[in-house]
């Protein structure tokens, strides 16, 4: 059972501070991690080759600097690594990213399954996966937290649903898309770690030419969609302090709160909206 | 998209192979050659002294879409019943399309389903495309593709809105490939452009901590996956429509994948992520008892608890439902802080909520100036006022 992981370098967003006095974001010092979901893709690779063995690649675009999440990965189990790294890769939205992961994906040779996190802390999209299993031609399965089987033809999981779960049955070779629930991501061990820094470690660094593509199909120039404006979010406060007696204070919020845009969300409101 | 060299004018200076970036050059019998590596990227051109390198690339050009028009909606359904998020979107795509003054459409899939184009009607939709096929019974992903694929490329709409949910977040991205479309993930606020008359397509980064505005000019449809609970869904009780029936064939091994069992499960751990209704708990609250009842105000909004890390540290919640710089960062409709004083560690996990309320002792507690509305008082008593008046109206 051969498999791929894709993992990304990310900004640790959970850390991040704000500006007490503008409330914007400082980017300055955000440590980079492994983005979690990818950890917990990883693990679920590492397990399945820890029980029928195989070859497990960890697969990343990104700056030089996102090096150190192949080491990680590395350390953690995988056999080998490939960095996807050209200034031409820069600025990619999704369509752009997840051709460049599948055509990489391709090139790395033969392989069972393709892992991926359900989504990236910094992009939040959950699309790359679905994106590059499309690009590949194969099935997928999406939110998977539990894989249940796996025969050299057909790969058994439980993905989650927003009221449940549902056992699937995908044939294989297949792309899977992992959240945290499904396992605990492993330590690295020092001295794979260490092994994954020196020289000769497992690890392949490709350029647009080495993958075969055009620099114009990639990057921010094969973006099909671009970001035009970027604001700190801002809702204006009414601040407003409701006054009088218990009953009366409560039911003025309930009432400004069932003419808000907020009423959808609240459940006691629901049957004010007919389904 | 090709390079090539002009051998007659080329002198074999090799100024091209020391810029290429990617060695796709080489120097045959004095002569610059382009190799299979070559990317495109045109670095060779800018150094050429002899003009010998050519390239057929011409500056990306926006196309002409006047053929696309129609603001499209995903009508998921899940076992007949319409996931509301798709009533929401139909609200949106209604203002989407009076911009434009383009019809609205919603497209259904599943069997025995024909019913639910009524309620799609009446919530907005001037026409249904609607496929019936036993294969569409339950959700997969390539026959739901194969299907919306074919009519997009069809009919040519001009938007395309999907819930993001996670059936929509399966399937959006598998047609924007196959469309070859661009596609905005999570949208908070969409509008249209007045001059260039192109969506305009809000989401939050970060985290949630950075507003990005994304375009999609280079491909049609402008697709976007838009939250639960973003959208308002507007009914139009009079509102007529047509339902348009496209046939559709595929195979069980085109499809590779089998649901061998749906199971439906009440959640456990809270997902504060994704919660729609956040009760927060602080120091105010007093003991764990206290959080008992925040609990029964979340299950009457249809929400879950959350507190400061004072209420963590106590042990009245698990440190996994602390808000606030050392615990989550959350983004909830309605977040209702009791007994929170409002340090600034815990409101960069919460002021990013979209209706803040706050319920506290001391008029000057520093929730207050975060708040929407704020109501001064001892939340032992504000707290069961609002789970009974909740109760009565949507008893
Ligand atoms: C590095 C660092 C990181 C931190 N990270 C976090 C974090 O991630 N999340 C977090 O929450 N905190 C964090 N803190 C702690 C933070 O500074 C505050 O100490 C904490 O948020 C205060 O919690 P509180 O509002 O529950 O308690 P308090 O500040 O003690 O406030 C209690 C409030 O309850 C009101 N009250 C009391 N009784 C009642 C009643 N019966 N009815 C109504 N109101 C009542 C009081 O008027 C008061 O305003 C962090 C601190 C540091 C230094
Ligand atoms: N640049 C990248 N390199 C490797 N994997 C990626 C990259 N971007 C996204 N992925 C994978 O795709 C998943 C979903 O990412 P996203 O669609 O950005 O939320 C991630 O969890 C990763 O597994």
């Amino acid at each position: 059972m051969d498999s791929i992981v894709l993992i990304k370098q990310v900004p640790d967003t959970t850390e991040v501070q704000l500006d007490p006095k503008t409330g914007n974001l400082i980017r300055e010092g955000l440590k980079s991690i492994i983005n979690p979901d990818d950890a917990h893709a990883l693990e679920a690779a590492l397990t399945l080759k820890d029980r029928f063995g195989g070859k497990v690649t960890a697969l990343s675009m990104g700056p030089m600097q996102a090096i150190d999440v192949i080491t990680e990965a590395l350390g953690m189990g995988a056999d080998a690594g490939v960095l996807l790294t050209d200034r031409a890769f820069a600025g990619a939205d999704t369509w752009a990213t997840s051709f460049t992961l599948a055509r990489a994906i391709q090139q790395v040779g033969s392989w069972d399954l393709v892992f991926c996190g359900r989504q990236a802390i910094d992009g939040d999209t959950a699309q790359i996966g679905p994106q590059v299993a499309d690009w590949l031609g194969i099935p997928q399965a999406a939110y998977v937290f539990a894989i249940e089987s796996v025969n050299p033809k057909h790969i058994t999981v439980k993905r989650r649903l927003e009221d449940g779960y549902e056992r699937l049955q995908c044939r294989l070779p297949a792309l899977i898309t992992v959240i945290g629930e499904m396992n605990t991501p492993r330590f690295p061990r020092v001295d794979r770690l260490l092994a994954g820094c020196r020289e000769k470690a497992p690890i392949r660094v490709f350029n647009a030419a080495d993958i075969g593509v055009k620099t114009r199909e990639v990057g921010l120039e094969g973006s099909l969609t671009h970001v035009i404006k970027t604001f700190a979010p801002k809702f204006k406060r009414e601040g407003k302090i409701l006054e009088g007696g218990k009953e009366s204070v409560v039911r003025e919020l309930i009432q400004r709160l069932k003419a808000s845009e907020g009423a959808t969300a609240c459940r006691a409101f629901a049957s004010a909206c007919e389904l | 998209m090709i390079v090539w060299v002009e051998k007659d004018l080329c002198d074999g200076c090799r100024r091209c192979l020391k810029a290429c970036p990617y060695g796709a050059i080489e120097i045959k019998e004095g002569k610059a050659e382009i190799l299979d590596r070559c990317t495109a990227c045109g670095a060779c051109l800018e150094v050429c002294k002899a003009k010998a390198i050519f390239s057929d690339a011409e500056p990306k050009k926006i196309p002409d879409f006047s053929d696309h028009t129609g603001v499209w909606v995903f009508a998921e359904q899940r076992n007949g019943r319409l996931n509301r998020v798709c009533l929401e979107l139909l609200g949106k795509a209604r203002e989407l399309g009076e911009a434009l003054d383009q019809e609205v459409c919603a497209v259904l899939l599943g069997s025995r389903v024909s019913d639910l184009s009524q309620t799609l009607i009446r919530y907005g939709a001037d026409k249904v495309y609607l496929v019936q096929h036993k294969a569409l019974t339950h959700y997969r992903t390539i026959p739901y593709a194969d299907a919306v694929e074919a009519l997009v490329k069809i009919h040519k709409p001009n938007i395309f809105l999907l819930g993001a949910s996670h059936l929509g977040r399966d399937l959006a991205p598998r047609i924007s490939r196959r469309v070859g479309c661009g596609l905005t993930a999570d949208c908070t606020e969409l509008s249209i452009d007045p001059e260039e008359k192109i969506l305009l397509q809000t989401r939050p980064a970060f985290g949630g901590n950075v507003m990005a505005t994304i375009a999609n000019r280079y491909s049609r449809p402008q697709m976007a996956t838009v939250r639960p609970g973003v959208m308002v869904a507007v009914p139009t009780p009079d509102k007529k429509g047509a339902v348009v029936r496209h046939p559709f064939q595929i195979t069980e091994s085109r499809i590779g994948v089998k649901v061998l069992e749906t199971v439906r499960e009440k959640k456990t751990g809270s997902d504060l992520a994704e919660a729609k209704v956040i009760v927060a708990g602080g120091r105010g609250v007093g003991d764990a008892q206290g959080f008992q009842i925040l609990r029964e105000l979340a299950d009457v909004m249809g929400g879950e608890v959350a507190g400061t890390r004072v209420a963590v540290e106590e042990g009245w919640i698990p440190p996994e439902n602390q808000v606030g710089q050392t615990g989550k960062s959350v983004r909830p409709e309605i977040y209702i802080a009791c007994g929170v004083s409002g340090a600034i560690q815990h409101r960069a996990g919460m002021m990013h909520s979209r209706y803040i309320i706050a319920v506290n002792k001391d008029p000057r507690a520093p929730i207050f100036q975060v708040a929407d509305w704020g109501i001064v008082g001892d939340l032992h008593e504000i707290v069961p006022e609002m789970i009974r008046q909740l109760q009565a109206s949507s008893g």
